[in-house]
């Protein structure tokens, strides 16, 4: 019989150079396996008193032991190398480009109608809406501006055909018919904005002949004009996110209110480039008024019980002043160069909370 | 609205600087659109003498000139004006000086070999006028060093408003200094009104040919004869201001009555007595068939609503429009007949718009005059002809009672605090009114007021709050915040409006970018989206591509593709979310929501997911739209088939139950190609109005349950009819596998080798979960065998081998 030490070095040898998991296997297979030089050993223990079994049954189980471990620990060695070899070769040039994915923006427009619903929602507005073909009723009579009046002709109006019943449709010019909608409608009190397309038969570098509106309609006990001018003041500084935004009210005229003020926020000009805020100039950007006695009565409102203000302005202008987007007609054009820069990401939602501005991503 | 500062102060008497009334006419109401002072153009511009001209040596048009400019050394100059001569008096621009009309500065330089330092100019280099006939000859005692604009009196700075339709009293200058005088910026000058004695019967007197019904057409007319007349260019002073407010001096008589209705607001009109056919000047009704030659030289047909006046051979006046070319004046006028009216608003408006005449006469009537006019401008025009013309004027014939114009209006003390928030001292509100022209009397709590004859838009008392503030200045209007109702906001909008703005990110999240596109479009494109109707053709479209009410918000999305596309953007992703028109009435009216894609899906990348769009793709887009609106995927059933612009064997609707929820598919060729698309092009449209609102179920979900059991899955391959749609072998395993089926997926469909000419060959994986137990291969057996049996009876399916 083989001297155990003598084995068991040459094998613990034998495993240490082992140099790839084949080999630690097939010495593992000599020394362990089932005809291994441990386990015939382990064999011939069998034949042996009970004393000399146990103490030479000790002796080799120590070394079995021995070797597994050492196998075990090789094993480990060698795998991680295995492992790195494999790692190094599937390695990847990590700088190439990502795969695409989608860049969708949503419009200005819609973006800029969301923003006004935030803020005027604030204050207790709620949203109306009407059709976009009007009857020359809601669209003028109604609101004070009789057949012939010279305000008509400011409005350049698209007609449609006379209608079955002999009524001329039009499209509607202003957001305003949607104040009769609403009154003919609802008891007061009321608060709304009407945010839409309007139209009118203009077509040049400031005018398209469709366009957006947001009109807005406060009727309540004790609305006066200087709730008008904090109602607008608190909108313009919201809106344009500028504290100290001056705003001026101006006398002005539309039939359908009474007094009417155009409304001015302050401004600078430098060098072609236009600045929002405290200056030296002034920038109309919306109309309004006390809502004209003649069509609270139309809307079968008592003039003597209620008084409100009623005010309009232009989405694309609002949103071109905030935003410095320096052309009107770009906003229908659907140029995806034009939404890529001026357009926002979907997920970029508007709100009082998280503020109004965009995220300017 | 223009006028001159020179011409306001004729009115208004102030020790105000001119830079603070221009501050203050916008908050009167009244919007400074431009001031141009031409003193501060003309700056640099002086008169001086030219002392002696020689002829060019190297150039046979040019002279060398010497001018004395009144200072220090003359100024060698070299001028090519053919009128260049010595002894002249001209105007002189130094070096350093802006030209306008050559839009340069000046420099000194060499004109061909001789030095030239400064210019002699024309009238055009000055923008002053047209005329570049030759350097300005001015007379000879034209004092040499002084500024030219001085001496010819362009130094007076011209002021354009914007009158607001309400304000016809301010198409006036006097209207103008009444609002700044009640606003405390000086004092309205008093002019002389008085009625002047005519010294002859006039030979034309007024005939009103008006049934009673008629009468309001023209509720008064005056008139005078003027005899003895030289009609020569209108005074210097009076041609600067009309050349000032851009109006051509013609000739004293049309000077005067076009200055007069600059000046008071007040249009006349002018008759050459020798002209008129007879003695009587007939205002009536035109007839059918009647036509006027107008002061424009046009010829318009008249119809029996417009209100003329003519003499016995016809008509030949507008009026309230334009006069006509027969009767008017001209330089060589020796007698003049002068025509002061008031005719009714909205005829003149009807006929002008009618006639398509934008007269200043027209724009000054249907805003309304003073209706007392007749009655006294007649002395105050009379002095200002026979001023300027001389001859004599006759005594005043006139016709019609009148228009009524007297009324009174209560006015509470408290009514403008109540609906302003200002408080204006009672006093204050009495000057204002009475400033502005008003009658006020104290009546109980408050005041009677009387508008003037030429206030004819106030109406009410929110009209005297409007005079009293915007006077007293906005600039007191109190900030008050609105009160709030609730301390919390409620929602701005309804369930029904919050859906387009989760559609509008559901969609971009997909990919598509929002559009914005007309509501018009060319009949053409309406038509083959199904639209086209009469009632929805614009009258007066701007154009024939934005001609009628779309039908559909697919075609101008794909036009804005095709635009795309040539703008080097071939691939395309976009939806839009509109109205569109099936009719004029508002419940015709419906929001589309409509998608489009065209060309690849990803741009060229080397992961290699560049693919053409097809119709799975924009399937995806539209159950995604839906689903945003609450719509699940597996409540919608699907047809085959769509309207004509779809492909028609690559298009389809969703459906819950018999309503129609949407339409998709791949748009079809000859469209693709009519928008001059390459690329494949697929879309999807649906309305709002017909996705049902999920029933209000509060915020709480409901509860969940969850298996704790092993999910089992399966495959099959079935092989059936290739015509068969694949959404029927789907429904019948669903209802085949009963309740703990939890999914399918359609994982192949293959038709090909092994798979019979005209079969197809389709794979799907069940999952199973069970809900009590883990189930046994006995029970996973019956739901397979089940799913076989009914797949082979409702399909035609047969198991593949």
């Amino acid at each position: 019989m083989e001297s155990l030490d003598a084995v068991s070095s040459e094998i613990i040898g034998a495993i240490a150079i082992a140099d790839s998991l084949d080999v630690l296997e097939a010495i593992r297979i000599d020394a362990l396996g089932k005809k291994g030089r441990i386990s015939l050993m382990m064999r011939e223990l069998g034949g042996m008193n009970a004393e000399d079994r146990r103490v030479a049954g000790q002796t080799l189980n120590k070394v079995k032991d021995d070797i597994a471990n050492a196998i075990a620990a090789k094993q480990k060695i060698l795998a991680a190398a295995v492992l790195n070899e494999r790692l190094e070769a599937e390695r990847l040039d990590v700088s190439l480009p990502s795969r695409p994915e989608t860049d969708a923006r949503l419009h200005p427009l819609s973006r800029t109608i969301e923003e006004v619903i935030a803020i005027f929602g604030e204050m207790g507005f709620q949203v109306a809406e009407g059709p976009d073909i009007e009857s020359d009723y809601y669209n003028f009579t109604a609101l004070n501006i009789p057949p012939e009046h010279p305000a008509r002709q400011e409005h350049d109006t698209f007609y449609l055909p006379v209608d079955a019943e002999g009524r001329r449709k039009v499209l509607r010019t202003h957001t305003s018919p949607v104040q009769i909608r609403t009154m003919e409608s609802n008891d007061p009190p009321i608060r709304i904005i009407v945010p839409g397309r309007t139209y009118r038969s203009d077509h040049d570098a400031t005018h398209s002949p469709m366009f957006h509106q947001c009109e807005g309609l406060v009727i309540g006990d004790g609305i006066h004009m200087g709730h008008l001018k904090g109602c607008l003041i608190d909108f313009c500084r919201a809106f344009f996110g500028v504290d100290d935004l001056p705003v001026r009210f101006r006398p002005s005229y539309f039939p359908f209110t009474e007094p009417s003020a155009e409304v001015d926020i302050g401004c600078t000009r430098q060098n072609g480039a236009l600045k929002i805020g405290a200056g030296d100039d002034w920038l109309e950007i919306l109309g309004s008024g006390m809502v004209n006695p003649r069509v609270l009565e139309n809307c079968g409102y008592d003039p003597e019980k209620y008084q409100g203000f009623a005010f309009g302005m232009g989405i694309e202008r609002i949103a071109m002043l905030k935003y410095g987007i320096p052309d009107l007609r770009t906003f229908y054009d659907s140029d995806l160069r034009w939404m890529r820069h001026y357009g926002f990401l979907p997920f970029d939602a508007p709100s009082i909370h998280a503020g109004l501005s965009g995220g300017g991503v | 609205m223009k006028f001159t500062r020179n011409w306001l102060f004729d009115h208004l008497e102030t020790d105000r600087p001119f830079a603070e009334i221009l501050d203050v006419l916008p908050m009167l109401g009244l919007e400074v659109e431009s001031m141009v002072d031409r003193a501060a153009t003309l700056a640099p511009f002086i008169i001086a003498e030219v002392i002696s001209t020689e002829q060019h040596p190297n150039a046979d048009k040019l002279r060398v000139c010497m001018v004395n400019t009144g200072s220090g050394d003359p100024i060698q100059v070299v001028c090519g004006a053919p009128n260049a001569r010595s002894g002249m008096k001209g105007v002189f621009a130094p070096v350093g000086a802006y030209v306008p009309g050559i839009d340069s500065t000046l420099k000194a330089g060499e004109i061909r070999g001789e030095l030239s330092n400064g210019m002699l100019c024309s009238e055009r280099e000055m923008e002053i006028s047209d005329d570049h006939d030759g350097i300005i000859d001015l007379d000879d005692d034209a004092p040499i060093g002084t500024l030219f604009a001085t001496y010819a009196g362009l130094d007076d700075p011209m002021i354009e408003i914007a009158i607001t339709p309400n304000r016809a009293d301010c198409l006036g200058v006097r209207g103008v200094a009444r609002d700044l005088a009640a606003a405390g910026y000086g004092r309205l000058k008093d002019i002389d009104t008085s009625p002047l004695e005519g010294s002859f019967d006039s030979p034309i007197s007024w005939q009103l040919d008006l049934t009673p019904a008629e009468e309001h057409l023209c509720p008064m007319v005056s008139g005078r004869t003027f005899t003895g007349l030289k009609n020569a260019a209108s005074p210097t002073w009076m041609a600067n201001r009309l050349t000032a407010i851009g109006q051509r001096p013609i000739s004293a008589l049309v000077d005067i009555t076009n200055y007069v209705m600059v000046d008071l607001g007040r249009p006349l009109h002018a008759y050459d007595i020798d002209k008129i056919d007879g003695d009587k000047l007939i205002i009536r009704l035109a007839k059918t068939g009647e036509s006027i030659t107008a002061l424009n030289e046009k010829t318009y047909e008249l119809d029996e609503d417009m209100l003329v006046i003519g003499d016995a051979t016809g008509p030949d006046d507008l009026a309230g429009i334009m006069g006509g070319e027969r009767t008017g004046v001209s330089e060589a006028t020796k007698s003049m007949f002068l025509e002061v009216a008031i005719f009714d608003q909205i005829s003149v408006a009807t006929t002008g718009r009618k006639l398509n005449i934008h007269s200043d006469a027209r724009f000054r009537f249907e805003r309304g005059l003073d209706v007392t006019s007749p009655e006294w401008v007649s002395g105050y025009v009379a002095r200002l002809v026979m001023d300027i013309c001389g001859g004599e004027a006759s005594h005043v014939v006139s016709a019609g009672a009148g228009a009524a114009w007297q009324r009174t209006i209560f006015l509470a003390t408290d009514k403008v605090e109540r609906l302003t928030g200002i408080k204006v001292p009672k006093d204050r509100q009495v000057a204002i009114l009475e400033l502005l022209g008003f009658s006020v009397s104290e009546a109980n709590g408050g005041w009677q007021v009387g508008p003037p004859p030429w206030r004819g838009d106030i109406d009410g008392a929110a009209d005297l709050v409007e005079e009293i503030g915007r006077i007293y200045g906005f600039d007191h209007l109190p900030m008050q915040h609105l009160p709030r109702e609730h301390v919390v906001a409620q929602p701005a909008v309804n369930a029904k409006q919050a859906r387009p703005l989760r559609l509008r990110r559901a969609l971009a999240q997909r990919g598509l970018t929002e559009a914005v596109t007309f509501s018009f479009l060319a009949e053409k494109e309406a038509v083959m989206f199904g639209g086209g109707d009469d009632c929805l053709r614009l009258v007066n479209p701007i154009s024939a591509d934005l001609s009628i009410m779309r039908p559909s918000a697919l075609p101008n999305l794909i036009s804005a593709a095709a635009c795309n596309q040539d703008r080097g953007e071939a691939d395309v992703a976009m939806f839009e979310i509109g109205p569109v028109f099936f009719g004029d009435t508002p419940d015709q009216q419906r929001t589309a929501v409509a998608g489009i894609r065209h060309g690849a899906m990803a741009p060229r990348e080397w992961h290699g997911s560049r693919r053409m769009v097809d119709v799975f793709d924009i399937k995806a887009d539209v159950e995604a739209g839906l689903r945003a609106l609450g719509v699940r995927r597996d409540s919608l059933q699907i047809e085959e088939g769509g309207p004509d612009y779809f492909h028609p064997g690559r298009c389809g609707r969703l459906l819950q139950g018999r309503t129609l929820m949407a339409q998709f598919g791949e748009i079809h060729p000859s469209v693709v190609s009519h928008f001059g698309l390459r690329n494949s092009l697929v879309g999807f449209e649906f309305f709002l109005e017909d996705v049902p609102l999920p029933k209000p179920r509060g915020p709480a979900r409901s509860y969940l349950k969850m298996s704790p059991f092993q999910p089992v899955s399966r495959d099959f391959a079935f092989v059936l009819d290739g015509e068969l749609p694949a959404s029927q072998l789907l429904r019948t395993i669903k209802s085949a596998a009963g309740s703990l089926l939890s999914d399918v997926q359609l994982f192949d469909v293959y038709q090909g080798e092994n798979v019979a000419a005209g079969k197809k060959s389709i794979a799907v994986t069940i999952t199973l979960t069970p809900e009590k137990a883990t189930l046994s291969e006995v029970e996973i057996e019956s739901i397979s065998d089940a799913i076989i049996t009914a797949a082979e009876k409702k399909c035609g399916a047969v198991l593949r081998a």
